[in-house]
């Protein structure tokens, strides 16, 4: 998370006892296999999508850096006679490489860039992390690991003796490295003739050796310096090219690497795209696209984006929220068997079962959807199966239509709210998505501001958005636009008309839109008044017409297809939205959920007897419950004797109420070990510490839980 | 100028290693005399200090090379443990015996193993009646091995028994070396800094082939001018050096000048040679960036510096959990109330501040704060309610692991941790904005 790192893909379990468990929770076994096959598929898809789309991103970064490193020796290898080389001190070629505040996210980048080098560059690349390396010796040790060990992997275990050399034997220094280093290379020279001409001529004579730092921050300066000093005393002799993985800033290497440090490395900055960037993009192939039936909900989408852009950063998370939605999806909704692509509709609903068909008729969209019809319709959908089913797939059909025609439409109201002034509606087409799938977006005000915006955009922006919408519907797949398109062609040469008649008129609204959109005072009222005269003078141009006309036909189109996706009929099959179950998934909050299991045990033992009210002490709780409450009410240093006292007279209360004044001096030992039994738990939770200042007391770790 | 002298080496190889060690004479002929005649016992420690490229390294080595004088040279930067030290002064001592690299490798533990090993060793090559020399680079690692390496080491002459010199170079004075006991004073030597004469002299000694040696020496006279203020490192002049000829050769390849015309050469240098003070000498740029740059003629405004990407992007509560880290790291615990409480009561205005305290806690750097005072903090400042949720607990790791932050005594996990800030005021109001 941020940075949170995950724990290494686990092994799956069978796929035959996971479609078992989709089965177990409802009756009818064969949908759910379906059920679980269909979002198997989903799924994979998806992570293809994903993958090309991370490979897209990166290939921009990825490629500056072959070429960094495919220079950065060679330069050295071709004119080593020349006056300068001699004279110039030879530094060691470094790559820093910014790839923003996630670190998790980095694996997948370093991942692709050493499969990207092991087949252009070298074989020889090392990964080093932080972690591995406390001391200057494990770096050696770890980095000769590495070495050798791709050189066993890339010919093919041909040499026995290099596989029963263990680690501790070799003397990890860097002279042996070195000696390893001609004998790989000699060695490669020698089989070029030989049958592997084809895997080895890729590289060059001598392949330099690439040393990544995946995490720079976490490095210690000692060991860093220390590996840079000892390298560039033999870079003549083992062409190295370091690569710093830097998640904050390229600061960080000043800061670690002291002058004379600094000064034996030649560093080149590389940055990646920002993880915003990439989001969007994601956000783009992902859910406003109609490849893939399975959408998200608004307030699903929401929590997504918010724990992205206020925790994480993680563009991988994002991607597993999305995939843990598609699982929680098709495993809570029995008809989400009808999440499929439209081919595969027909059959599916044919073969629906009678609970289904029930299934469809209580789902409250399409409730609402029946009560709208006329009564023998009404009838005929709550009776006869087969017309549910007809009827059921025409909706579904339309959904899909719908989708269509809303991410196009979605696309072309972008184009005008991205560059109007403040951005009222969002800079982000991710933010208009969400407030057009919160509700019906042209009651908001924003959406009403931004259309007074609108009607003041100049000409020539106008024209741009235009032509930037025909595009937009010209290559969506929606067959309805015809028309659109057409009237926005025909509005496009009425202002190419315009432009020819009133030339001179033009000059002087155009340039009295640009003042326009100066801010200041000054010129505000300057075009206020000047806006007024022309007002008087001759009421509106034709061009004010025109972009009146464009801005209603705009509203008019997203009146009509901007519609939210719960306003349709049996979105609840295609849209996942319970948002509830998300966040309780993704973000967790371990210190409220102990607050609540210690304060009001009923809410997780499900136990009539354990219910009561607020601020009671209830002396059927455990005991740990009721020692939390006690120790609630204490402030920061807690008497255990007093503390024991009360325990025992909460716990007492029920059993002896009459109990003699003489009796509860002497505390029960029984109770006294279940106070001691329960004080030490909460120690163990960390609520309370043993205290050095007071004798007898505790101490209080918490405020109260928040 | 002290012309080298010794009976014991020809006069010749004398002349040659003058040449090779310009500045350095007057060192040379101590060094050769302490030496003395290569069956003469030497004395049994020569420390040498000097600052950063005086020409320790280069002397010794030039001095031993040319006079062929048995010697082990070794870096203890290079080699981190004493075991691999020891190793490498064996190997070195086998390997230039028999030409036969693969010597049975013996495992060398301890000081008493060494002395065994190295005594055969200086029996198997014959070097009995001839003196050894082991040269110890960065000898200031050696206080970091074992606490008997570096005694050890300034008695190997007594403890082998063999006519051996231990000769450590470092650039800290042997002051800061003596161990508590028993040890065994060296012979300490100063190498002074070069002057800016000697620089000059050394630096124009060798000039491209290209031009004549009066034309570069003009040259390295205007380089010293600007870099002799910030930079007297020897390598790293002669790699300014060269990186920036072939633009102060410009107009004489175009025809514009001659070869005599300093003047106009000075103007076209100049400002050049400013700009690379700041960037490529702080290496703010790299060296190839900035060749490929004075290649195409650019502007070195359109390459940023690593100074210059300082914006960092951090998750939205990450950004205040940082804001409020810094908030606690300088505010002092009884203004908390006052800062950040809605009712806070009145606030007493008569010398709240004394004197004393006016003087900025940014003077006195972070103070480590309890996470409880900084999620207080977050808290007030952050405007809608923050649920303390898994995931805002993990961006403070975060901020740790990122260096943001640090943890102070790390003991007990339990124990209520404590954290520093860390960064600046300037990345704070960055960040703020």
């Amino acid at each position: 998370g941020c940075f949170v790192f995950k724990p290494s893909v686990k092994k799956r379990r069978l796929s035959q006892r996971i479609a078992h468990d989709f089965s177990n929770r409802n009756d009818n076994s064969e949908d759910a296999e379906l059920r679980f096959f269909t979002c198997q598929s989903l799924w994979n898809q998806i992570k293809l999508e994903t993958e090309k789309v991370q490979e897209d991103l990166n290939k921009q970064l990825l490629d500056n850096l072959l070429s960094f490193l495919s220079r950065s020796h060679s330069e050295f290898q071709e004119k080593t006679s020349e006056w300068t080389c001699q004279m110039k001190f030879r530094e060691i070629p470094t790559a820093a490489l910014i790839l923003g505040v996630n670190v998790p996210d980095h694996d997948s980048t370093f991942r692709s860039l050493s499969d990207l080098l092991q087949n252009n560059i070298t074989p020889y690349i090392a990964s080093l992390e932080a972690k591995d390396c406390p001391g200057i010796k494990n770096l050696m040790q770890k980095l000769m690991g590495q070495l050798m060990n791709c050189y066993i992997d890339v010919d093919s275990l041909e040499d026995e003796d290099y596989v029963q050399v263990s680690q501790n034997r070799i003397r990890c220094s860097m002279s042996s490295l070195i000696k390893w280093y001609k004998t790989a290379t000699k060695k490669t020279d020698c089989e070029i003739p030989s049958q592997k001409r084809t895997s080895s001529s890729k590289y060059w004579q001598s392949p330099p050796v690439v040393v990544i730092f995946k995490d720079m921050e976490s490095f210690t300066t000692k060991v860093l310096q220390d590996f840079i000093v000892i390298s560039s005393q033999h870079i003549h002799e083992l062409p190295l090219v370091l690569i710093f993985g830097i998640a904050t800033s390229p600061m960080i290497i000043h800061r670690l690497l002291p002058h004379s440090v600094s000064s034996l490395l030649c560093i080149e900055l590389f940055q990646s795209l920002s993880c915003k960037e990439h989001l969007s993009t994601v956000i783009d192939k992902l859910l406003l696209s109609d490849q893939f039936p399975f959408k998200l909900g608004e307030k699903v989408l929401q929590v997504l984006i918010n724990i992205f852009l206020y925790h994480d950063f993680s563009v991988q998370n994002f991607i597993k929220g999305f995939q843990l939605c598609i699982l929680e999806h098709f495993y809570s909704q029995p008809l989400s068997i009808l999440c499929c692509q439209l081919v595969d509709l027909k059959k599916r609903v044919n073969s629906l079962s009678y609970d289904q068909c029930e299934n469809i008729r209580r789902l409250p969209s399409f409730r609402r959807y029946v009560e709208k019809q006329e009564s023998e319709k009404q009838i005929a959908l709550l009776t006869t199966d087969n017309f549910l089913k007809e009827e059921t797939q025409k909706l579904l059909e339309d959904l899909h239509v719908y989708h269509y025609n809303y991410v196009a439409v979605l696309r072309c109201l972008h184009v005008f709210t991205s560059s109007l002034p403040k951005y009222p509606l969002g800079k982000q087409i991710r933010d208009l998505h969400c407030a057009c799938l919160e509700n019906q977006v042209w009651e908001t005000e924003e959406y009403e501001s931004s259309l007074q915006l609108a009607r003041m955009l100049n000409k020539s922006e106008l024209v741009t958005m235009l032509q930037q919408c025909v595009e937009i519907l010209l290559s969506s797949s929606g067959k309805e636009f015809d028309k659109t398109v057409e009237k926005l062609k025909e509005f496009l040469t009425q202002f190419q008309n315009l432009e020819e008649a009133f030339q001179e008129r033009d000059v002087s609204v155009s340039s009295q839109k640009e003042l326009q959109k100066k801010t200041d005072l000054y010129h505000l009222q300057k075009t206020l008044l000047e806006l007024k005269e022309s007002r008087r003078s001759k009421k509106l141009t034709k061009f004010e017409m025109l972009r009146f006309e464009v801005v209603d036909y705009i509203d008019s189109l997203v009146r009509k297809y901007l519609v939210p996706a719960d306003h349709r009929t049996l979105h609840e099959i295609l849209y996942f939205n319970t948002a509830t179950v998300l966040r309780g998934h993704l973000n967790a909050a371990p210190r409220t959920a102990l607050h609540t299991a210690l304060n009001n045990p009923h809410w997780y033992l499900k136990n009539e007897a354990l219910k009561c009210d607020e601020g009671s002490i209830s002396n059927k709780a455990p005991d740990i419950c009721i020692v939390y409450k006690l120790h609630l009410e204490c402030g920061r240093l807690i008497n255990l004797v007093d503390w024991l006292e009360a325990f025992s007279t909460v716990v007492m209360a029920a059993e002896a109420p009459n109990a003699d004044t003489a009796s509860s001096d002497q505390v029960d030992d029984t109770i006294h070990a279940r106070f001691i039994r329960a004080v030490s738990e909460l120690e163990l939770l960390g609520f309370i510490k043993p205290s050095k200042q007071k004798t007898d007391h505790v101490a209080r770790l918490t405020w109260g839980g928040c | 100028m002290p012309n080298l002298e010794h009976p014991a080496y020809p006069a010749a190889a004398l002349l040659h290693l003058e040449s090779l060690v310009p500045c350095r004479e007057s060192q040379v002929s101590m060094l050769l005399s302490i030496f003395g005649e290569r069956q003469q016992f030497s004395f049994p420690a020569i420390f040498i200090y000097g600052h950063t490229s005086s020409g320790k390294t280069y002397v010794m080595q030039t001095l031993l090379n040319t006079l062929q004088l048995p010697h082990v040279f070794v870096n203890c930067v290079e080699y981190f443990t004493s075991r691999l030290l020891l190793e490498e002064i064996l190997i070195q001592l086998q390997s230039g015996s028999s030409e036969t690299e693969e010597t049975s490798h013996v495992p060398c533990d301890t000081f008493n193993d060494f002395v065994r090993l190295f005594k055969q060793a200086v029996v198997s090559r014959e070097l009995q009646d001839q003196t050894l020399y082991i040269v110890l680079d960065r000898a200031e690692r050696l206080r970091d091995m074992e606490a008997n390496i570096l005694p050890a080491f300034l008695r190997l002459q007594e403890l082998t028994d063999s006519n051996v010199t231990v000769v450590l170079l470092s650039e800290i004075v042997w002051e800061l070396f003596r161990p508590n006991v028993g040890c065994f004073d060296p012979l300490t030597l100063y190498f002074p800094d070069y002057s800016i004469g000697h620089l000059q002299k050394i630096l124009s000694r060798n000039h491209p082939p290209e031009y004549t040696a009066d034309f570069y020496a003009a040259y390295i006279n205007i380089l010293l001018g600007v870099f002799y203020m910030v930079c007297r490192d020897l390598k790293e002049l002669r790699h300014l050096a060269a990186l920036n000829f072939s633009k102060y050769c410009e107009p004489v390849v175009r025809g514009e000048a001659n070869e005599r015309d300093t003047r106009k050469l000075w103007k076209n240098i100049e400002p050049h040679l400013k700009k690379a003070m700041q960037t490529v000498y702080l290496r703010e740029i790299s060296s190839s960036q900035w060749e490929r740059l004075q290649h195409d003629d650019g502007e070195p405004g359109q390459l940023k510096g690593l100074s210059a990407h300082t914006h960092m992007d951090l998750p939205y509560y990450s950004k205040f959990l940082l804001i409020a880290a810094y908030l606690a790291s300088y505010n002092p615990v009884r203004t908390d109330k006052r800062f950040f409480l809605k009712h806070h009561g009145k606030i007493r205005k008569t010398n709240f501040m004394k004197k004393h305290e006016k003087t900025s806690n940014h003077l006195l750097g972070p103070k480590p704060f309890p996470l409880d005072r900084l999620l207080a903090i977050l808290y007030s400042i952050v405007d809608n309610r923050v649920a303390p949720t898994a995931n805002i607990f993990s961006q403070i790791t975060s901020l740790v692991t990122l260096q943001l932050l640090s943890m102070v005594g790390q003991n007990d996990q339990l124990e209520g941790p404590r954290y520093k800030c860390t960064v600046s005021l300037d990345f704070i109001r960055a960040i703020a904005r």
